[in-house]
């Protein structure tokens, strides 16, 4: 318990949806709005694991998803990509590019509250 | 006639001058009245050659030297009868290149030459300067004449007070008038319609008191003929020499004097005004001189001996007791001598700033100067401070040259120095082998020999000059006797000076443009004046450039003020085909630009400040080959190429913009419903997550209070976005009822900032609701839906601390138009294209709300409106023009179904 999941998302009331739904789960819950500073966040304090939303200010979800699995330390983070495009060329983007998970807005918290416990191995 | 009331009758027709020129001017600029610029104004503009010294010192030219002032009048009368072709062809090379000054004429012909602008402008200034002390001296003498016929005693400290004053009044006058107009090149409206207005008191003062000397006190035409028959004045001989001398003197300062240059050129508004002028001024001429003799006659005869004769015209009536026709006389010479220096100044001063001040600056200013300054601000404050500087030289000269030389005298010097010009110019209107060398080298020689015979001895003896140097030489070497130069013994000092000047001006001239090789700018200039009646179509003298346009907009902003640069560069954007205010930056383009720059900070400075811009662009020798020598044989054939391939042009590069609008139109139409999907989505997801919380979790009155409120908010956003959806499709559909009304742009700019919500934000709103008075008849509610998105817009993007958003309403084209201008970072120029398509939210902006629907809308519905938005490039901001719909264009249109 008390481990650390990195939400990287930018519409306010979407993080403060995930952060309720998480924190009454058990998780500590960090947040990260920009997309261009996005790894640096990443590097400066290594979460657990990574729900990261596709469309960013400053960068895209996708190509934040290519450097972290490009770089040793990040390479096996597991990450849940978050879009509201949900075309499939968005999704087989995200597998190709070795995101561990897939998931279109809206979404039911129930999904989210158990595809975190399953990628923390707590499934 | 008191002197003071004689003050206050000057002073009233000053104001009666400024309300003339101050109404020219509203004219003008309303474009009304196309009279003000027709043929009877231009040729009374021309009288400006009529001075003070015309005025009152043509009578003491006659009543010392009998008929020989008669060759002032015939030399101006030879140019416009027998040489307007070089009046013409100057006209049209004026307009061509934009010529503002003589200096900017021979500067541009002579490869854009700074240095040559320099040696003109200095010419220029010493040249003028005696000129206009003799007309402060005029008027100063007049008004003594009446305070002495008043009982007064003028001393010499009164004279230079007298003096003193009119020189400031007349400053203020030429400041206000001459340089208010921000845009430099424009044309002086107000200033022309003074000097007419003051060209005909003349004329009639002349008349009236020539009149009464013939009717009222001689006893008729035929009396006055007998008495000029039996007076000295018929005996004077003068030798044919400097009979040549004058008339040749005349009829050259009639071309070269910077403000005959000033009127006969950039002034004109119209070649054909050539055509009656050729006529009309020579009449004019022929009126103002028509009394001369008669006055000067009659004065000798009735006058005290010794008393002055260069103020017979003034003293004649008041010794008589006329004291109306005095005042008449009076206002007369006052208007020879107040429009002479006002334009002379305006002229002298539009040199300096160009060929002097806009250079130094240019130069001292960083590499970027021509973008980062504010130019216009600087040539304003230059000309002003040249014309208040021009005007007190011409104070200092009249102080100091001891103002009692007689008038004429001073004129002619005068004239010489001006006409040293008329080699180079001549010269490089007609020969194509005249050069930049060969014009420094003469105009140099020529006025050096012109200070050193003419100028300084005219200080008189012992003043610059000693007695001893004039009669013996200089050091004591007898050929360099600054009045018989060259051994050239016993010949008219004026005379002398004039042909030993012209002599070496002119052999110089052709010495040094026949020792030296034209550079390629120079040659190529050379061919546009010396063809200009067959160079129809533009050489190019630039070739291609890596300048962007918006940098260019920026410059010519600054220059040429907001209003003429955007009108220029949509213009030349609609000629290549494409829309808004950034053409492609083409060779043609640049030489356009240029030439309109040209016109407000003369040929060099503009050639130099382009220059800046589009680095290593410059033509080049390959470039010049075509045009060189044999263009004038090619051109009809290659003209019509050009057109046919200017046509091609055109097609290409619209077919072109059309290709990449479609390909990023079918980009844009996949993206549209990828981006619903996302814009519908992300308000959805905060809804029923919300709502699953809610239903599923406990938690107190306060958070459940919260999460209900973000619930609320999220489906208003989702019921927004479909409304805004709904608008753009009916308003694509053109399935719109538009309910007009009528109503004041003032009250829905009103309306809209009210409804905006900007009021309490920081976000602070400049307007000047006096130039918001413009009448609408239109659907004013989506005329206000467009100005709150774009106030909106700017209250969400505009990051500047504090945010600031300017809205400006004026006339544009022919339409009234809003800008709204605010202070950020403005719009990059890849994205202006895109702005107003579905979506196109740009880049990083993923924090503010909007869905990227609000400018799509706005364009639809100005276009439904008749009017149109568009982005304003070159504002430091975020820039929108919205162009109002046309008030009056719907009961036009049932008019004419009634009808049919």
């Amino acid at each position: 318990m008390g481990r650390r999941v990195l939400l990287i998302e930018d519409e306010p009331n979407i993080i403060e949806a995930i952060s309720f739904i998480l924190s009454r789960d058990g998780w500590t819950v960090h947040t990260h709005e920009d997309g261009s500073t996005a790894i640096d966040k990443v590097r400066a304090a290594p979460p657990d694991m990574v729900i990261l939303d596709v469309m960013l200010p400053g960068r895209s979800g996708f190509d934040i998803l290519r450097d972290l699995r490009e770089s040793a330390e990040t390479a096996d983070l597991p990450v849940m990509m978050l879009t509201a495009r949900g075309q499939s060329k968005d999704r087989d983007l995200a597998e190709r590019l070795g995101a561990n998970h897939f998931m279109t807005k809206p979404f039911s918290n129930q999904d989210v509250r158990d595809q975190v416990r399953l990628m923390m191995g707590e499934g | 006639m008191s002197f003071n009331l004689l003050i206050f009758v000057s002073l009233c027709y000053v104001a009666f001058l400024f309300l003339v020129a101050f109404w020219a001017e509203r004219r003008a600029y309303a474009n009304g009245a196309r009279w003000l610029r027709g043929p009877f104004v231009y040729t009374l503009s021309l009288s400006i050659y009529c001075t003070a010294w015309t005025f009152y010192g043509a009578v003491g030219y006659a009543a010392r030297s009998g008929i020989e002032f008669v060759t002032i009048y015939l030399g101006p009368t030879l140019v416009m009868v027998g040489w307007w072709w070089i009046l013409r062809r100057l006209v049209r090379i004026g307009r061509a290149q934009r010529i503002t000054s003589i200096a900017d004429l021979i500067s541009s012909r002579f490869g854009k030459s700074t240095s040559l602008g320099v040696i003109v402008t200095i010419l220029s200034v010493v040249a003028a300067t005696p000129y206009i002390a003799l007309q402060l001296q005029s008027v100063t003498q007049s008004f003594a004449v009446f305070a002495t016929s008043g009982g007064q005693v003028w001393e010499r400290p009164d004279f230079l007070r007298a003096a003193a004053w009119i020189a400031v009044g007349l400053a203020i006058f030429t400041v206000i008038f001459g340089t208010r107009s921000l845009d430099a090149n424009e044309r002086h409206s107000g200033i022309v319609i003074a000097i007419a207005v003051e060209a005909v008191v003349k004329l009639v003062a002349l008349l009236a008191v020539g009149a009464f000397v013939v009717w009222g006190l001689a006893g008729g035409p035929g009396e006055v003929l007998a008495q000029i028959e039996s007076s000295p004045i018929s005996s004077f001989e003068t030798p044919g020499g400097r009979w040549a001398a004058l008339i040749f003197l005349s009829a050259a300062a009639f071309l070269c004097l910077p403000r005959m240059f000033q009127v006969l050129v950039v002034e004109n508004s119209d070649e054909r005004n050539l055509q009656t002028a050729s006529w009309a001024f020579p009449l004019y001429l022929i009126a103002v001189s028509l009394f001369v003799l008669p006055i000067a006659v009659v004065g000798l005869e009735r006058m005290p001996v010794g008393s002055n004769p260069d103020l017979f015209v003034l003293t004649l009536p008041l010794a008589e007791d006329q004291g109306e026709l005095a005042v008449l006389a009076f206002l007369g010479g006052f208007s020879s001598a107040t429009s002479m220096v006002i334009v002379s100044t305006i002229a002298v001063a539009t040199m300096v700033s160009n060929h002097i001040v806009a250079p130094i600056w240019l130069n001292t200013g960083t590499q970027g100067a021509s973008m980062s300054g504010d130019v216009r601000r600087v040539i304003v404050r230059a000309r002003r401070v040249s014309i208040a500087g021009i005007l007190a030289l011409g104070y200092l000269y009249f102080r100091f040259s001891g103002g009692g030389a007689a008038l004429a005298a001073i004129g002619l010097i005068s004239f010489s120095g001006a006409v040293q010009i008329l080699p180079a110019m001549l010269g490089g209107i007609f020969w194509r082998g005249a050069t930049r060398v060969g014009a420094r080298l003469g105009l140099f020689a020529g006025f050096v020999v012109w200070l050193y015979t003419l100028f300084l001895p005219s200080f008189g003896a012992e003043a610059v000059m000693s007695q001893a140097m004039l009669d013996n030489g200089p050091f004591g070497i007898e050929w360099l006797r600054p009045q018989a130069l060259f051994g050239l013994v016993g010949m008219d000092p004026l005379v002398h000076g004039l042909l030993w000047s012209m002599l070496l001006n002119t052999a110089f001239f052709f010495i040094g443009s026949a020792m030296s090789f034209p550079r390629p700018l120079e040659r190529f200039q050379g061919a546009q004046f010396v063809n200009v009646f067959a160079m129809s179509t533009d050489a190019k003298a630039w070739s291609g450039s890596a300048a962007p346009a918006e940098d260019l907009l920026i410059m010519a902003q600054r220059i040429l003020g907001g209003r003429e640069a955007q009108t220029l560069f949509q213009r030349a954007a609609q000629e290549q085909g494409k829309t808004g205010y950034l053409p492609d930056v083409t060779p043609d383009f640049i030489v356009r630009l240029e030439r309109e720059l040209a016109g407000s900070v003369g040929a060099a400075t503009a050639h130099a400040m382009i220059g800046q811009l589009t680095e290593g662009a410059a033509i080049s020798v390959e470039d010049l080959i075509a045009v060189a020598d044999e263009a004038a044989q090619i051109l009809e054939y290659s003209s019509k190429l050009e057109a046919k391939s200017a046509e091609q042009d055109i097609t290409a590069r619209a077919l072109r913009a059309a290709n990449e609008k479609l390909t990023a139109l079918s980009i844009q139409k996949d993206a549209f419903l990828s981006q619903i999907s996302h814009e519908l989505r992300t308000p959805m997801t905060s809804i029923r997550s919300f709502s699953e919380i809610l239903r599923d979790m406990d938690m107190n009155a306060d958070d459940h209070r919260h999460y209900a409120g973000i619930i609320h908010d999220e489906s208003l956003r989702l019921t927004r976005l479909l409304d805004d959806l709904l608008d753009l499709s009916v308003l694509e559909n053109g399935q719109v009822t538009l309910h007009e009304q009528s109503g004041q742009l003032s009250d829905l700019i009103d309306r809209a900032i009210g409804v905006s919500g900007v009021q309490g934000s920081p976000l602070k709103i400049v307007r000047d609701k006096g130039r918001e008075k413009v009448a609408l008849h239109t659907d004013l509610d989506r005329l206000v839906q467009v100005f709150v998105n774009v106030i909106v817009n700017a209250q969400k993007y505009c990051k500047a601390d504090p945010p600031q958003l300017r809205i400006q309403a004026h006339r544009f084209n022919g339409h009234d138009v809003v800008d709204f201008i605010d202070n950020g970072e403005g719009i990059a120029a890849s994205s202006q294209g895109m702005i107003f398509e579905k979506f196109a939210r740009l880049e990083d902006d993923g924090k503010a709300g909007g869905a990227g629907l609000g400018l799509a809308i706005c364009k639809q519905i100005m276009d439904r409106l008749g009017g149109d938005i568009t982005y304003l490039p070159g504002k430091s901001g975020a820039a929108f023009r919205l162009t109002l719909p046309p008030a009056a264009a719907k009961p036009q249109t049932s008019e004419l179904l009634a009808t049919q």
